[in-house]
């Protein structure tokens, strides 16, 4: 009886015949027509690209963009950033304010009602337990957790009830909104993870490379530092979504050939972090298949002036260290040497010539959200050669036989080093011309971005020993919220041997008013004060330059053609709508 | 000969463990951080506290110790236990090699890179064979011919264009103008039926053949200057005043005088195949052992890198022993007793 129905799928040669011709077969083809044109068949399978390889999909052991991105397809936070830096409840009910009774009157406190309807991926109840947990398993001593500044203050975690988490910070927070926010700190399944505690962590590899979340998608297999591939989570808490019944995650290879495979073969429907010459990207996309989105974030790429003697002939005692100001730069402590090498740049040229597209100039260093950004710069969009000569005459900084400048036996003679990045080396070589216009010789460096951004103490080329006079590199913020982007700046957190070269005030500048600034927003409730300080310490910064900020620079990716719903969010994971991806 | 080979293996354990310290300490004297290429906005307290839970915050001989023990003794006796499902002693709490970027056993890790390097790149390696022997036996006998001039062009070319260069043309020819032949290969990919085998040999057919080209080259030049010195030897002249065909003279007598020394530059490659093609698999995203080395190398992940280059490093003392012997079988009058 079962003859007269369907052969089984064996691979015999009539079989692999049919299949050679037609479509597959196997369960998939159940209740599909059958099909001529396989073409005409939608394809809910979408192919993403990342060209720095996913090495585990759990957040906190990584920390790294391409981790917290692929594992926000599995994982979800509480609330996550939309694509326009809005805050929007994931897993809870709404975003706790002041006003809704949330946040606690003295800021000590923060309230998460939690969604009732959600099931793990398993089919088990989401409850207050998993977020709880989350946060423990976070601020565990052993763990070496790559979210712990999300978690900054954090005093203690509480379930209320099944529902209901209290956060409490044992200090006043006025943005409350750290733990549990965004795709850096997702919640993780206590059933799944209640063995992998504090020292065992990195033990649990079967958790680590496959973790159980309430997203869009479940891991159906894991290959470290290879590929991803999902397919729909069924119990996704919104019906009919996610679209796409599949997914792979591709990593490797470098940003241009990544683009190449979105834009020009038509291979992947998705590529991240596209940090490539504009005339190559266009030109792949005149090739018509993809498009780019953009979103512009907080991302800014700057020159950061330093206000300590780097000078190579000061020991490591003296060398780029603060002490107190007693160890001024010969002449970059010069505020008129500041302001000319900054009046000197053509911000323009060199988003046209690295950027193109993606990147804009900007005269701060916080460019974004508006409330937060400061108006009062806008003058640097004009470059101005002639002035900064002027004032560098006026100064007393006069040229020599050779052009270059000086002043009581120093002469203007800038070491300027950034991280290995053919943007970055047309950059230097562009802004060292535009120096060199105003008689300031520069001698360029480039160092492997590894150990530039490495920590490393006993290096000396990283950039926060800042062996140079000058650098270049991006920061931004994590979130819509730039207190700790601006209280890097304080004067304590002047790099040296005391913090292991770990402080963040790279430049070293260092100005009372801006440290009391900080120590107000720190305890500002949102609103209008608290923009204002935030504006005022990006002004101080900016007017002083101690930061030269260049360009605004977008997060960029490649989708192709027939994929729509993708919504560029540079304020948290890029891909944070999968699910309403479709074709 | 086995007296010879003892010897030979026994002198390898102190070579061995020589570079086993010699790569550690380089890694450890590089300037390095496994927490570099986290975003900025991650800051310096907790960079510091990440590598302080990857143990870096010991100092170098207990970590170089460390790792003897977790490559000499637990991942061995691991490997025992897994293949013969036995427990051995307390391996629960046995530690392992751990990749400080993925948190996982580096072996593990290395196990699932193995069939996709040797597939793509030993493949390369014996298509290229297949190609140069014949080449080089061909230029040789036909010395100074048209053929022998191509021939020894091709292989210049092959030999002095870097892969990345040929691979990326051959993408932008075959991929993205031709559209025949995909510029990924996908290493999920099962072959299952006859579609998914056609789709395999598409996506392995670029990697493998701009490997093979500049294998070829190498071994082509080699074939044919050792086919040459043969042709002129005395032995020849005796077959052919044998009146031996051309045929056997060339095929019979040159070519197994002549493989001798191609058979042991053959050998010595092959642990190149293991050690992978890094430029080459980056270039396709063949992510194998070459790919797994260099993203291990940019991220500072020690342990991936120093177990890797111990592996490829015990290939290369193998393989070399391998080729010795090798040269004995295949040419009696060699004797190492």
């Amino acid at each position: 009886m079962t003859r007269l129905r369907a052969a089984p799928c064996k691979p015999t040669l009539m079989t692999v015949l049919a299949t050679a011709m037609l479509a597959g077969c196997g369960p998939d083809e159940i209740g599909t027509e059958p099909s001529l044109a396989p073409e005409k068949v939608e394809n809910r399978h979408v192919n993403i690209l990342y060209w720095q390889a996913v090495s585990t999909m759990n957040p906190y052991l990584s920390g790294g963009t391409k981790e917290v991105e692929a594992a926000s397809l599995v994982l979800e936070p509480l609330a996550y950033y939309d694509h326009n830096g809005k805050m929007v409840p994931v897993l809870a009910t709404e975003i706790p304010t002041p006003e809704g009774g949330g946040v606690s009157d003295d800021m000590t406190s923060i309230t998460w009602n939690l969604k009732r309807d959600v099931v793990w991926a398993d089919g088990t109840p989401f409850t207050a337990r998993d977020v709880v947990f989350t946060g423990e398993y976070c601020l565990h001593e052993e763990v070496g957790c790559s979210a712990d500044a999300s978690f900054t203050d954090v005093s203690s975690f509480e379930a209320l009830d099944e529902h209901t988490v209290r956060v409490a910070f044992s200090a006043a927070k006025p943005v409350p909104y750290g733990p549990f926010v965004g795709a850096i700190t997702p919640i993780l399944q206590y059933e799944q993870f209640k063995d992998c505690m504090g020292i065992r962590a990195p033990e649990c590899t079967a958790e680590n490379f496959g973790p159980i979340g309430t997203g869009p998608f479940k891991i159906d297999e894991f290959r470290a530092n290879d590929v991803i591939s999902f397919s729909a989570n069924e119990r996704y808490r919104e019906p009919g979504k996610p679209w796409m019944k599949t997914a792979t995650l591709k990593g490797g290879g470098d940003a241009a050939s990544a683009a190449r495979a979105v834009l020009e073969t038509g291979e992947y429907d998705y590529a991240w972090n596209l940090q490539v010459e504009p005339e190559i990207l266009d030109r792949m996309l005149a090739a018509g298949k993809g498009e780019i989105v953009m979103g512009y974030g907080t991302n800014v790429e700057r020159l950061v002036v330093n206000q300590t003697n780097a000078s190579a002939s000061l020991g490591p005692e003296r060398r780029s260290l603060h002490l107190d100001g007693t160890n001024p730069h010969p002449f970059l402590s010069d505020p008129v040497v500041r302001r000319a090498l900054a009046l000197a740049i053509d911000r323009g040229l060199l988003v046209e010539a690295g950027y193109g597209r993606t990147g804009r100039v900007t005269c701060n260093m916080v460019p974004a959200p508006p409330v937060y950004t400061s108006t009062a710069n806008e003058s640097c969009r004009m470059p101005d050669p002639v002035e900064a000569n002027r004032i560098l005459d006026e100064a007393g900084w006069v040229p020599d036989a050779d052009g270059v400048r000086s002043k009581d036996g120093v002469r203007l003679s800038i070491l300027y080093q950034t991280s290995t990045n053919s943007v970055r080396q047309g950059t230097q070589a562009l802004v060292k011309q535009m120096w060199q216009q105003i008689g300031v010789e520069t001698e360029l460096r480039n160092i492997d971005g590894g150990i530039f951004f490495g920590a490393d103490p006993a290096s000396p080329d990283t950039f926060q020993k800042f062996y140079a006079d000058v650098e270049m590199y991006t920061n931004n913020f994590q979130g819509a919220d730039p207190e700790f982007y601006m209280a890097a700046w304080i004067c304590e957190e002047a790099p040296g041997p005391d913090n292991q070269w770990l402080g963040t005030n790279v430049s070293r500048g260092c100005l009372a008013e801006f440290d009391a600034l900080a120590k107000r927003l720190a305890t500002t409730p949102f609103g209008e004060e608290r923009f204002e300080i935030a504006k005022r310490m990006n002004d101080l910064v900016v007017q002083n330059h101690f930061l030269i900020p260049l360009v605004w620079r977008a997060s960029t990716s490649a989708r192709s053609k027939s994929l729509k719903g993708v919504l560029m969010n540079p304020w948290d994971s890029e891909l944070w709508n999968i699910e309403d991806w479709h074709r | 000969m086995i007296r010879y080979v003892t010897r030979r293996l026994l002198f390898a354990v102190p070579t061995l463990i020589a570079i086993s310290f010699v790569v550690f300490a380089l890694l450890d004297l590089a300037p390095n951080d496994p927490t570099g290429q986290l975003p900025l906005t991650i800051p310096p307290e907790v960079r510091a506290q990440i590598r302080d839970s990857l143990g870096l915050d010991e100092p170098f001989p207990v970590r170089y110790a460390k790792w003897m023990e977790q490559f000499f003794v637990n991942e061995p006796l691991n490997l025992i236990e897994r293949v013969f499902d036995v427990e051995i002693g307390d391996s629960d709490s046995r530690t392992r090699v751990m990749s400080y970027a993925t948190r996982s056993p580096v072996v593990d890790i290395i196990a699932e890179r193995i069939p996709q390097t040797l597939w793509v790149i030993g493949l390369s390696y014996v298509v290229g064979i297949l190609i140069a022997l014949p080449i080089g036996i061909v230029s040789a006998y036909r010395q100074y011919s048209w053929f022998d001039q191509v021939g020894t062009f091709v292989s210049m070319v092959g030999f002095s264009v870097p892969t990345f260069f040929t691979g990326l043309l051959a993408i932008i020819l075959f991929s993205v103008m031709l559209e025949w032949l995909p510029s990924i290969y996908d290493t999920t990919h099962r072959v299952t039926d006859l579609a998914s085998f056609w789709v395999q040999v598409k996506q392995i057919l670029m990697p493998v053949m701009v490997l093979a080209f500049y294998n070829a080259a190498q071994l082509a030049r080699f074939m044919r200057s050792s086919v040459l010195d043969n042709l002129n030897l005395d032995y020849v002249r005796t077959a052919r005043a044998k009146g031996l065909r051309e045929r056997s003279v060339l095929l019979v007598h040159v070519l197994r005088n002549s493989m001798i020394p191609v058979v042991t530059m053959i050998a010595l490659g092959i642990p190149t195949i293991f050690g992978g093609a890094i430029i080459t698999e980056q270039v396709f995203r063949v992510n194998g052992l070459g790919q797994l080395l260099i993203v291990a190398i940019q991220g500072a992940d020690i342990p991936m890198v120093q177990t890797l280059t111990f592996l490829f490093a015990v290939l290369i003392v193998g393989f070399n022993l391998v080729a010795d012997v090798l040269y004995a079988v295949l040419d009696p009058r060699i004797r190492y007793d």
